[in-house]
């Protein structure tokens, strides 16, 4: 269960997101969807505090905090300790260029959890497999596809067992060919009753994937609801002019 | 024409060969001190606390904004009236080179730990490793490649401003060659093969950082 409550950010006098209020049950996948500029990288990127919100509160599994002026001061120990609950995956995949496929799956458990060694190295072997990679486990990430890296980057992200998987745009940066692999591990993962939050412009996969789809413009959340309500009969006007760009492109 | 004659020079091997070991131990001693301080006003000027910043930018632009001889003859005549106590020329020579050097190599290692992704930091950060961590398993293994070539190439300059310590009267091996052609009257010779000395301890060392940066250069 993920609560999030009134979640504020704001960039300098830029305010990005203005109480933010979702709740997400365990296995539910959500397709975070608006225009660029809307907030949405922002909203991931605060649920595992990689950006701390200014204002509101966080429940992930059994992890919550609270944030706001009378709060104490985010401790590097527990921004640590939250953030392996919540599995991120990039537009850019992000990998370490210096490790091996396995180095780079292996590094959570191995160094966040301090699992032991041989442990380590079975579960991310396991998760390899699971993104259909286990025979690339000793390249390099430089000698990948943009769609394996991609899936390597999910693998990293499931080997810390999170509570749930944020994904941004993690389709964006890939050549149209190599886009399906990866939506295909997500399809899967999702089947497996991961929690999901994903950002996103594949509007058929949202349609079909998702459980649920948010609009956000300006920084708040527009319209919410069952994701093929939303997609084939939005009710806002401002979801319904977001939406008409890719009826009328596909 | 000018008839050489290096038989005058050879008479001399020992002094030279003295002076030789002192240099390569001096710069070997400046290189490893000046990394070490480096590396923590690198990360002294990266920090979010404003007192280490400005305590490492400050060493790093006093030393950067000084010619070496200066420092050094200010180690060696002015600091011990300051402190009241007496610095042999090594000390002083050794302090002032070290630190002359640190701000160069912390400028290097700063560099190159900004010049890393910001996603990768991200990253480390998103499957929960601690701060420390993420500089030692992820940047620093990374910045250290990039690293490597100019950190050798301050090493080689580090190496050459040993020569200045001659002004101290420290027997390196340009002060050996002083004596030497102050003796022998074959200052042609005698400097020649000190600069030959110097050269070739230094260009296989250039190379190797030719060759690294060819490595590196072609790789991303
Ligand atoms: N680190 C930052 N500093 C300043 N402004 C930012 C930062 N990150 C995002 N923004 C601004 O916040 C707004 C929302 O950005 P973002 O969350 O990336 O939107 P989206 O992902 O929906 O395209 C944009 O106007 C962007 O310029
Ligand atoms: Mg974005």
């Amino acid at each position: 269960m993920i609560r999030i409550d009134a979640i504020e950010k704001r960039f300098d006098d830029l305010v990005v997101l203005r109480n933010i209020t979702l709740r997400i049950e365990k296995g539910e996948v959500v397709a975070l969807i608006g225009p660029s500029g809307s907030g949405k990288s922002t909203l991931l990127r605060c649920l595992n505090l990689l950006v701390p919100p200014d204002n509101g509160r966080l429940e992930i599994g059994k992890n919550r905090m609270v944030f706001g002026e009378s709060s104490a001061k985010l401790k590097p120990k527990d921004l640590a300790v939250f953030r392996q609950k919540t599995g991120m995956v990039f537009q850019h995949f992000n990998l370490f260029p210096h490790m091996t496929v396995l180095d780079n799956v292996m590094e959570g458990p191995k160094t966040a959890l301090k699992m032991d060694k041989i442990k380590a190295r079975e579960l991310a072997i396991a998760q390899l497999e699971k993104v259909g990679l286990s025979d690339k486990a000793d390249m390099y990430p430089s000698s990948l596809s943009g769609g394996q890296k991609q899936r390597v980057a999910i693998a990293r992200a499931i080997a810390m067992e999170p509570d749930v998987m944020l994904f941004d745009e993690a389709t964006s940066a890939l050549d149209p060919e190599l886009v399906g692999e990866v939506l295909s591990v997500m399809k899967e993962l999702a089947n497996e009753g991961m929690t999901m939050i994903v950002v996103t412009h594949e509007m058929a996969f949202a349609r079909e994937v998702a459980n649920r789809v948010v609009f956000m413009r300006d920084g708040v959340v527009v319209e919410d609801g069952p994701a093929k309500q939303v997609i084939d009969n939005p009710q806002d006007d401002r979801t319904k002019a977001f939406l008409s760009h890719f009826h009328a492109e596909s | 024409m000018y008839e050489w004659d290096f038989s005058s020079v050879w008479e001399y091997r020992d002094l030279l060969l003295n002076g030789l070991g002192l240099t390569v131990m001096l710069a070997v001693a400046v290189v490893i001190a000046g990394m070490i301080l480096g590396t923590i006003n690198a990360i002294g000027s990266l920090s979010r606390h404003f007192a280490f910043r400005a305590i490492s930018i400050s060493m790093i632009e006093l030393f950067r904004c000084t010619p070496l001889l200066v420092a050094l003859i200010w180690f060696y005549y002015a600091l011990p009236i300051l402190i009241g106590v007496e610095i042999s020329a090594m000390m002083a020579a050794f302090l002032s080179i070290s630190l002359y050097g640190a701000s160069f190599y912390s400028e290097i290692i700063r560099a190159g730990i900004q010049g890393i992704d910001p996603g990768q930091r991200e990253a480390g950060e998103a499957i929960g490793l601690m701060p420390g961590q993420i500089l030692h398993r992820v940047i620093l293994p990374q910045a250290l490649r990039k690293m490597i070539p100019p950190l050798m190439n301050q090493s080689i300059i580090n190496l050459k401003n040993t020569s200045l310590v001659s002004v101290l009267a420290i027997p390196d091996l340009l002060y050996q060659g002083k004596l030497i052609a102050h003796e022998n009257f074959r200052p042609l010779e005698v400097y020649t093969t000190v600069a030959l000395l110097y050269f070739a301890i230094l260009f296989p060392l250039t190379m190797l950082v030719r060759h690294l940066e060819s490595k590196h250069g072609v790789k991303h």
